[in-house]
């Protein structure tokens, strides 16, 4: 088979780029979506034109590299899958597939379809962990975890941090990323010490980047290859009310702010 | 000072100030609603009730100086939160496609609410401050008085069956809470959502919504339509 792309091509962060149309050599149908751009790219540079440049790692779907929004939809057609688990027998022979980059303020294009995602790296740092006391390995099930607690933080640990919720959404918010990683700490006993201080800095280290707020429309939940869940948003609503209502724990009420 | 500051700073705050603004209005809408309703039940009714409203100038003014309030914030909220979502994506996307999985009521919010408040401002000139320009009969509502013993009262009755008589007035009426409903099918689902309340599913949320939405589409709505098949043609020549 053989598809028409409408691409995006931007040499630089700095230059404007466009839409450029090319049509693939044949391809199997089933390849995935990235084997097909890797057939294309061999193609050009065969011809001696500049590959298109697309982000891309274990092409198994579970470390959130690879992005690209497909006929104006992340990762493409289906639910529930990365673009590197999209394969071409999910399109016709023939088709016009316009792909483009993630496209948000907070994440600067930096070739062609590559983007730069460091935005959810500082998101993470500003309190997306827990502090633990390092030496021997603990004994395995010290500390009991409700089952509904683990479950839930599993489903929130699925989260492999690939932006489509940001390229999605019309606002290109960015809450169903911190949400996840929000819940998936703070719902389980190890995450409890740093509970409200992390909510209060991840919203901070967000809303610093200048992702757009939730107008709950769902399309972040529609696209995730994860399949997280809108509510673990409201959870971090929650979370992020009540920390703003108790304060820190362990300071004094009315101390200052600075301290 | 940081509890303000995170309030007002931080878009999950501003979504609080939605949220709390909005279940304010709705309540309004609500008890709006149900005043108004009683012009179903005759004019004697509706007229008691709104001269029951002036005859309390402290609630009313208390009522109307919160609502402007509410508002203000709800406005103001919104603004602040479109600039940023604007912000956040300033290249649009080449594919025309909606984003995906959203409902065209959710993407809409901004404009029905825009719509909704030129037409509170023409309300109020309609109907509150009694504007004779904007009635569309050329009659000055405030001079329909009804006579009460040895007193008068305004006749809110006869106010009501002759503004809604005009097409153009009812028809405006009828479309602008019709945008209110759809305005409430997602504002009210994602109120919950805001204010972190999962005590419902989503699906739950949303149809609780709807169903809101519909009823006050329906119970608005059947004013002007019941004015324009007849209502009050005995009472109101």
């Amino acid at each position: 088979m053989k598809v028409r792309l409408k691409v995006w091509r931007q040499s630089n962060p700095g230059t404007p780029g466009a839409f450029e149309e090319h049509e693939t050599p044949d391809i199997n149908p089933n390849m995935s979506f990235l084997e097909m751009l890797d057939v294309v790219n061999e193609d050009l540079a065969s011809k001696g034109q500049e590959p298109i440049a697309f982000d891309h790692d274990c092409r198994e779907g579970i470390c959130g590299t690879c992005s690209l929004v497909i006929d104006g939809k992340p990762h493409g057609p289906h639910q529930g899958v990365a673009t590197c688990q999209t394969y071409m027998r999910s399109f016709s022979d023939g088709d016009m597939i316009t792909v483009e980059p993630f496209r948000a303020a907070p994440f600067p294009i930096i070739r062609d379809l590559v983007v730069d995602r460091k935005a959810f790296d500082r998101i993470m740092q500003a309190g997306g962990f827990i502090s633990v006391r390092t030496g021997n390995a603990p004994d395995a099930n010290a500390i009991p975890v409700p089952k509904i607690a683990a479950d839930l933080a599993m489903d929130a640990a699925q989260c492999i941090g690939c932006g489509a919720c940001v390229a999605a959404c019309k606002n290109a918010s960015a809450m169903l990323f911190v949400s996840a990683k929000v819940s998936h700490l703070g719902l389980l006993p190890q995450g409890q010490p740093e509970r409200q201080r992390r909510v209060l800095a991840m919203v901070e280290a967000m809303d610093k980047e200048g992702f757009g707020a939730c107008t709950v429309t769902g399309s972040c939940e529609a696209v995730c290859p994860k399949e997280i869940s809108l509510d673990f948003i409201s959870r971090m609503n929650r979370d992020y009310g009540r920390s703003l209502l108790q304060g820190e724990p362990g300071r004094k009420a009315g101390a200052s702010d600075e301290a | 000072m940081k509890f303000i500051t995170r309030l007002w700073g931080s878009s999950l705050g501003k979504k609080y100030l939605m949220a709390l603004s909005g279940i304010a209005l709705w309540f309004f809408v609500i008890g709006h609603l149900l005043g108004n309703l009683q012009v179903f039940l005759g004019p004697d009714k509706i007229n008691t009730y709104a001269a029951f409203l002036k005859s309390q100038p402290g609630l009313l003014w208390g009522a109307r100086l919160g609502l402007l309030a509410m508002v203000a914030l709800h406005v103001s909220s919104a603004i602040s939160l479109t600039n940023l979502n604007r912000n956040a994506r300033p290249q649009p996307y080449g594919h025309p496609r909606a984003p995906f999985g959203s409902s065209y009521a959710s993407r809409t919010m901004m404009m029905s609410g825009l719509i909704v408040a030129a037409f509170i401002i023409y309300h109020l000139l309609h109907y509150t401050v009694q504007t004779p320009a904007v009635n569309l009969t050329g009659v000055d509502f405030s001079e329909y008085q009804e006579a009460v013993g040895t007193t008068t009262r305004h006749d809110v009755y006869r106010m009501i069956i002759i503004g809604f008589r005009h097409p153009l007035v009812s028809l405006f009426y009828i479309v602008a809470v019709g945008l209110l409903s759809l305005h409430l099918s997602h504002g009210l689902s994602s109120m919950f959502q805001s204010l972190g309340i999962t005590r419902w599913s989503k699906t739950g949320r949303d149809c609780l919504a709807r169903t809101a939405g519909l009823i006050t589409f329906v119970g608005y709505a059947s004013i002007p339509v019941a004015v324009l098949l007849g209502l009050g043609k005995e009472v109101v020549k």
